[in-house]
This record gives structure tokens, sequence and C-alpha cells, in this order.
């Protein structure tokens, strides 16, 4: 059922370089929500950090996280996205 | 590992799905019935229906904001439909039923709605005096009302068709075209002519609440052209089998999002969920087209040899990945092909590439069918009749939703453009044949429900 999770996945695209996880870390943190897991790889010759954050303490709503990481992507020139976790589990799992 | 529970590869596409190609809940639609509104005093009526449209949708704009917001993937449209209006207003002994669609109108306006479909009447076995009575307002509610839908369903496989009711609509397009014709005959874009109309179809103008439905339910609409575009290019070479597999895992993955979305809205207002109904329904929006997808397969361009084909493939394995991924798939679920909302449409239109007769044919094979076609503002009301009789057949036999949606563009001719703006989008004025269909339609009467047996 929708909603049961608290959980987002943060995705961050673009060229590799120093202090990205610094950066989003910072963001996240300022918002109260919970770094659970954090995964990076390489594909199509673009670095990609994804990582599991837990937003149920999270002391702002999702939408307002969302613009402000959006915001954060913009200014290190990386294109950084928020989702609910549900919508993977919905388009991937059955 | 939490985040390992996907793999990089599964969240890109999704993201990408998202950000890059268009994927969105393109409606989600209330369906309320209004079966408990008749009063025998229009007016009466009308009050009940405004209120319970109001009081039941009141909350339908914000669910699907806040959804959108919740999960990150854009609500587009938010909309209502109705029981047939020509149900509920019958009973009433007024001799128009214009008060009633503005009472909807003012409703849907109150709401936050964009469009209210179910300016309706089912006539095909015939016509009672309250459907007479709403075919004979359609012009007028559409001409004064801003978001007022209106269909009517003509044929059924089961009942065959009403031919005077085919010859009555062609009368009726011409003379909402003539109310609007200061717009173009935008009155049209906003009437559906069905045979074998659906009663839980969330897509306007053709939405209506059918008579089977619950009180109130929600259907979800979910799109999705840019999303199987993208995957049939990354295909490359791929054989036809390939294809269509490709197709239907696209589709399976873009109908879960309407299952998402449509379980997260009916908590939210507490209403059950209906149906999702995975329909790729284009928009003028670059990347957003189903004609492109067609190209992608192989076609120079829309509309040439192979476009049939191509479509029956493209319509056959929406609707298979969208069966398996929802609980309820339902409405009209397949490939829609308006020719003024979709860009790669327009251009084969311009060019002469996709001509009336084409399109006729692909609707043997699409999920509804004429659709949005401007046609030259002299065409005389038998010549649509006409259009609709052909359309209907098609539906009739082969079992299928069929409907015709076409504006006859007052003082526009062959090559002109009309503007319809917005979602609407924009047409050339394609040609009609102007030999005469004014005797074959002039002998009304039904056609015989076709057998269904002996199908060889």
């Amino acid at each position: 059922m929708p909603a049961t999770s608290h959980r987002i996945i943060v995705t961050v695209i673009g060229k590799d370089r120093v202090g990205i996880i610094a950066g989003v870390s910072a963001v996240l943190a300022g918002a109260g929500a919970n770094i659970l897991d954090i995964s990076q790889s390489v594909m199509d010759d673009f670095f990609v950090m994804i990582m599991m954050v837990d937003i149920e303490h999270a002391g702002l709503p999702f939408a307002e996280l969302k613009a402000r990481l959006n915001a954060k992507g913009e200014e290190m020139g990386l294109k950084i996205d928020a989702q609910h976790e549900d919508v993977f589990k919905y388009m991937h799992r059955i | 590992m939490s985040a390992s529970r996907y793999s990089p590869q599964e969240i890109v596409e999704t993201i990408r799905m998202v950000q890059m190609e268009n994927l969105d809940i393109r409606t989600i639609t209330m369906g309320i019935s209004l079966r408990d509104c008749a009063h025998e005093d229009l007016a009466v009526a009308s009050r009940k229906a405004y209120d319970k449209v109001c009081r039941l949708a009141g909350g339908l704009v914000r669910a699907g904001e806040d959804i959108a917001a919740q999960y990150g993937i854009p609500v587009i449209n938010k909309r209502i439909s109705v029981t047939p209006v020509a149900l509920v207003a019958e009973s009433s002994r007024a001799d128009s039923f214009v008060p009633m669609a503005e009472a909807l109108d003012r409703a849907a306006r109150e709401v936050g709605v964009n469009f209210l479909g179910g300016f309706s009447a089912l006539v095909q076995k015939g016509t009672t005096r309250g459907d007479a009575t709403l075919v004979a307002s359609i012009p007028e509610a559409l001409a004064r009302t801003e978001r007022v839908c209106a269909s009517v369903n003509v044929g059924t496989t089961k009942a065959g068709i009403n031919m005077d009711a085919v010859a009555l609509m062609g009368r009726t397009i011409v003379e909402t075209a003539r109310l609007t014709a200061d717009r173009d005959g935008l009155g049209c874009a906003k009437l559906v002519v069905f045979c074998n109309a659906v009663e839980d179809n969330p897509f306007m103008a053709g939405a209506f609440h059918g008579v089977g439905e619950p009180e109130c339910v929600l259907n979800v609409g979910v799109s999705g052209p840019g999303a199987v575009l993208r995957a049939i290019e990354k295909e490359g070479q791929a054989d036809i089998g390939a294809l269509a597999a490709t197709i239907k895992r696209t589709a399976f993955k873009v109908t879960r999002m309407g299952e998402l979305v449509g379980r997260a809205a009916s908590e939210r207002l507490g209403v059950p969920f209906g149906i999702v109904d995975l329909s790729l329904a284009p928009t003028p929006a670059q990347g957003d087209s189903v004609a492109r997808i067609l190209e992608t397969m192989g076609l120079e361009r829309v509309g040439t040899h192979g476009s049939t084909a191509a479509l029956a493939l493209l319509n056959d394995a929406v609707k298979k990945g969208g069966a398996m991924a929802s609980s309820h798939v339902g409405g009209l679920s397949g490939a829609f092909i308006p020719v003024s909302e979709d860009i790669g449409m327009i251009e084969a239109a311009g060019m002469g590439a996709l001509t009336f007769d084409k399109l006729e044919a692909m609707t043997c094979v699409c999920s509804v069918g004429l659709d949005m076609i401007a046609i030259p503002g002299d065409t005389p009301a038998e010549t649509i009749a006409a259009i609709i009789a052909d359309e209907a057949a098609i539906g009739m036999i082969n079992r299928k939703t069929t409907a015709v949606r076409v504006i006859p563009a007052p003082g526009k001719k062959e090559g002109d453009m009309v503007e319809f703006g917005g979602l609407l989008g924009r047409a050339p004025v394609m040609a009609v044949h102007r030999e005469s269909s004014a005797a074959f339609i002039a002998r009304g009467g039904r056609i015989p429900a076709p057998l269904q047996a002996l199908n060889n």
C-alpha cells in the first residue's frame, strides 16, 4: 500500500568531483533527514550516486526538500533529484 | 543494504522517465453518480447536482497536488465524470437542459477541475424524450460553458447503430461549430460521438460515469508516449517481436505508476479506486507523440503504408503490458491518435502524408477513433453523419470502442491551420470526400446488430 514508507531515494548524476557527498549530506542534515545507505557507480560515462534517506523525522515537507536538493545540484553543476521509494517499488517490483 | 534493493539502472530509468520522457499521471478522474439528483423541476435537479459535485469533489484537486508532491510525479489533470445527464434531467419537463450544463460548469470551476464529462446520452437503440432534449441542448451548452464535455453513444455491437441518431449528430456537430465560430468551432472539441462507449473512461472529452458504476469512484489515466518512444529508440534494429516485448515492459512500468497514484488518491479521499486506464495519449509537446513512435519503428512518416500494422502492434503491446501491471485495467487503454494533439500527426497531415482515409483505417486497430480532426467548415451535416456511421460500423463489427471528434472549422478550407490552444493543440484542415452521402443518411432507421459467430 502507498505511503507506508518514509524513505526517499536521492540520485546525483553528473561528472565526479570533490565534495559531492559533503554537499548533499549538508542539505539532508539541515532538513533532519537521515541517510541510510549510499552507493555509487558509473553508467554511460556518468557518475551516479544513490542515497536511501529516511525522512520520517524531517522538519520540512518532501517537496521542499526536493527543491533544496535541486538547487544544490544547480549550484554544484550536477543533477540532483529525490523521489519517494514507493515509486521505485511499484515500478520495478510486483 | 537498503539502496541496493534497486539497481542503479532501475533507479536511473525511473528518474529519466519522469524528468526527460514526460511520464506523468495524465488525469485523476472522479466519477460521481447523479442518479439521486433527478427532480421534476430542472432548477432543483441542477442545484442538487451542483451541491453533490462540490461536496464529493471538493478535495480532489488538493489530493492530486499533494500526491504529485509526495511522489514527485506530475498529476496533470484533475477531472470529473458524471452520470449521463439525459438520465438525470429527464424527469423534469424542461425543454432545454442547458441550465444543468451551466450548473455543472459552475461546480467544475468551484472545485477547480478543468473538465467535467457526462453531458451525455446513450441512444444506440432509440431515443427517449430526455435523450432528444439533451442532444438538442448540446450546441448551446457547449457554447455557453467552458468546462463541460458532451458525448453521445449511437451504436453498440449488441444493439447495432441508430442511424437516426447518427444523422442528428451530424447536424449537432455543424450547429455546435456555428455557435462557437468565433473560436474556430472549439465546441466540437468537447463533443464525442461513440460506438461501444465505455463506462469508466477517465479521459476527456468522452468521460461519463456509467449506470453500472458505484456512487463515487476514482479512475486514473496514465500516459507515456515519451517513455515508449525512448525505449524503442534504445532497441535499435531489433525485430518486431523484440519491439513488442520492449513496449510491454515500458507499458507495465508506466501503469504501475497509475496504480500507485490511484491507490494513494483513493485512500486520501476515502473513495473506492476504480481502474487504471493506460492510454498513450499524446500532447503537442515535443517527444510526447504517438506518431513519432510509429516513425521510430521505421516509417518515414506516419500515414504511409505500414502505419496500420505498426499501430496495431503498439496498441496490443500497450494493453498486454498494462493488463499485467494493475489489478483493474479499464477505460480505453491503448494508443490514442488525435491529430491536433500530436506534433507528428500535425506534421504528417500538413504535408499530405496522413489522409483522412488512412486515419480511418488506423482507427480499426487503435484504442478509440477519429479524434481532433479539423475538416472544412462547409462540410455538409450528412457527410459528417456518414463519417460517424463509418466509424461506428468499425466499432460495432470489431467489438471495440470507436469515436468521432471532428471539428468543421467555420470559414476554413483544406490546408488552413486551426488553433485550439493548450492541450487541444492545432490542426491542419484535412480534406474529406466531396461526393454526397446525403441519400444514404436520409434513409434513417437502424443498422441491425451484427452476427457474432461465423467470423471467418
